[in-house]
């Protein structure tokens, strides 16, 4: 590949990954808010 | 009294679901071949653009739009819009986002069809040993309906979209999210693995598969001032993003209004945005460029991706010969089904979503009718198909309604709804800090973007309606029976396109009706 390819492939797709990691990981790390929240599944964990 | 019982089971499946109606066929066949087409490398610079200015505003807008219709126990965006101002023409505004579900399902329930049918045949080894033309005669064989195996492979598909439908939100929708969104991040990680380490000469490739990342990523920034390039991008946004459909709205009206919504509307999108640039960009160019070279493929993506991803790569997987051909297959067949069945449940949920709200009907009666409603408006795109009805059902449906419905709702939400009311409901319960910036690029830039986008449409719009396209090929033909067959494509295109009026109408009818019984009952309009 030649480097501007590679540059501009490598910087978007870092960017992009990194980005989606991040939100994930600040959903998945957030504490759930008091019942009666959106979600059933949790609901018999109260 | 609505019957509307739904919540969903998780966050994160809600998350999964919302990315699976984003993520579609055209992560994987559109993107690439828009990017080819539009500067390579540089496509990123405007597409990103696009989606910082439109996207994730857009995203925002739906999200919360959908969670301030749900407080009142609106769940499809005819009454989510009347219930955001006290004029009574929105709700039929609110009505694309009902016809646009209806009649982008018609078609998209077929083309899922065909990698359900792909599948089999990747299995079977029907590709085996066929060559590139043979496995492109058979696509051509399959869509002219030689043998009835599209018709039993698409009403298999729509059976299995309106029992998951019928199986509720947590029961069906979101179960199927939590499998398929894996799975297809699984089968396109290994898809994108085999196809960057294709080496030339082995399996019969010309190329390395980095060629054809080469290709796609080389920046061409001579392109990047083109009106054409950023029209493309914003195109994309809107394709892949699945908004101004009102599906997002009608997902998100599940979503209590305490809880979040702005860092589950970045998860998500962000996540499509991942499949795209990431898996999108690495599996169908490097391949095609390994085994066909360069010019081959910049011929073959002229008429878009579907024909390279349904005509070709077979014959290609069916290279790397044995177990990886069929494997290859299937993951790359299963990974666009599982792309295509997460959005065209998405699709399902406003319809039904209006019917469990207005007239009362269970999940089952409203899921069914929505099957039976999409079986009736998708038989003409399956029947004749290569009479252009397909292509125009996408056109109006899939393209022009997306953008008018968009510019509708951004108006409504951020100039009549008023931005300070709506920052509120972007912010209450957020997650994460809303940068405030966004509060000024919903009220000026994303407006003026979508009006640039429609009326740089216009003369497109124009055209279509004048049918010029057909027009220009028929006065180029000379073969009676060509011209014969173009002058048919007209009357089905023409009769397609009343048809879809006519449905728009039927919905904005029952959006009527529901208004009265609303009055009549002593139930909240605007």
């Amino acid at each position: 590949m030649n480097s501007s390819a590679l540059t501009m492939m490598l910087v978007t797709e870092i960017t992009v990954a990194c980005i989606t990691i991040y939100f994930f990981y600040k959903i998945l790390k957030t504490p759930p808010k008091k019942e009666p929240d959106s979600f059933s599944e949790n609901d018999a964990e109260k | 009294m609505s019957n509307n019982k739904e919540a969903w089971g998780s966050r994160v499946g809600l998350i999964l679901a919302m990315a699976g109606n984003a993520v579609g066929l055209g992560n994987f066949l559109r993107f690439p071949v828009q990017a080819i087409q539009n500067g390579g490398g540089a496509f990123i610079i405007p597409y990103l653009v696009c989606f910082l200015l439109m996207g994730i505003p857009l995203l925002y807008v739906e999200w919360s739009m959908g969670r301030f219709g749900g407080k009142n126990g609106h769940h499809s965006t005819p009454f989510i819009l009347d219930s955001m101002d006290k004029r009574k023409f929105w709700k039929y505004i609110g009505v694309f986002g009902i016809f646009t579900n209806l009649a982008v399902a018609a078609y998209y329930c077929y083309l899922e069809s065909w990698t359900l049918s792909w599948v089999w045949h990747s299995v079977t080894g029907s590709f085996s040993g066929q060559t590139q033309a043979e496995v492109a005669s058979f696509f051509g064989s399959y869509i002219s309906l030689e043998t009835l195996e599209p018709i039993v492979f698409w009403l298999i598909c729509l059976v299995l979209n309106t029992w998951i439908l019928s199986r509720g939100l947590s029961g069906g929708v979101e179960k199927v999210a939590k499998i398929g969104m894996p799975l297809l991040l699984i089968f396109g990680a290994i898809l994108a693995f085999i196809a960057v380490t294709l080496k030339a000469g082995e399996h019969g490739a010309i190329n390395d598969g980095t060629m054809g990342l080469n290709f796609l990523w080389t920046p061409d920034f001579s392109t990047i001032w083109t009106p054409k390039v950023w029209l493309a991008a914003a195109g994309q946004i809107f394709f892949t993003l699945s908004i101004g459909m009102g599906s997002i709205q009608c997902y998100a009206s599940y979503v209590r209004s305490k809880d979040d919504i702005a860092l589950n509307a970045m998860g998500a999108g962000w996540m499509n945005g991942f499949v795209e640039i990431v898996l999108g960009s690495a599996i169908i160019i490097p391949i095609a460029v390994g085994y066909l070279g360069i010019d081959t493929v910049v011929e073959m993506t002229k008429n878009g991706g579907l024909g390279l991803g349904f005509k070709t790569l077979p014959y290609l997987f069916d290279q790397f010969g044995g177990a990886l051909g069929i494997m290859c297959g299937v993951l790359w067949f299963g990974l666009l089904f599982f792309a295509g069945i997460t959005s065209s449940l998405a699709m399902g949920t406003p319809c039904m979503g209006f019917l469990q709200d207005e007239f009362g009907w269970k999940r089952e009666k409203a899921a069914w009718a929505f099957g039976a409603t999409v079986l009736l408006l998708g038989l003409p795109t399956v029947l004749f198909f290569n009479y252009g009805v397909f292509d125009e059902y996408d056109y109006w449906a899939g393209t022009v309604s997306l953008v008018v419905f968009a510019l509708f709702e951004i108006i409504l939400f951020a100039w009549v709804f008023g931005m300070d009311k709506g920052w509120k409901e972007i912010t209450t319960g957020a997650d994460m800090k809303v940068p405030v910036v966004f509060k000024y690029i919903i009220k000026f830039v994303t407006p003026l973007m979508l009006a640039w986008v429609f009326i740089s449409s216009l003369p497109g719009i124009w055209s279509q309606i004048k049918n010029e396209a057909i027009d220009k090929q028929i006065l180029a033909a000379t073969d009676p029976a060509v011209i014969e067959q173009l002058k048919t494509q007209l009357l089905y295109v023409n009769i397609s396109r009343v048809g879809l009026l006519l449905v728009w109408l039927a919905v904005a009818y029952l959006v009527y009706v529901a208004y009265k019984k609303r009055i009549k009952e002593g139930r909240f309009t605007s």
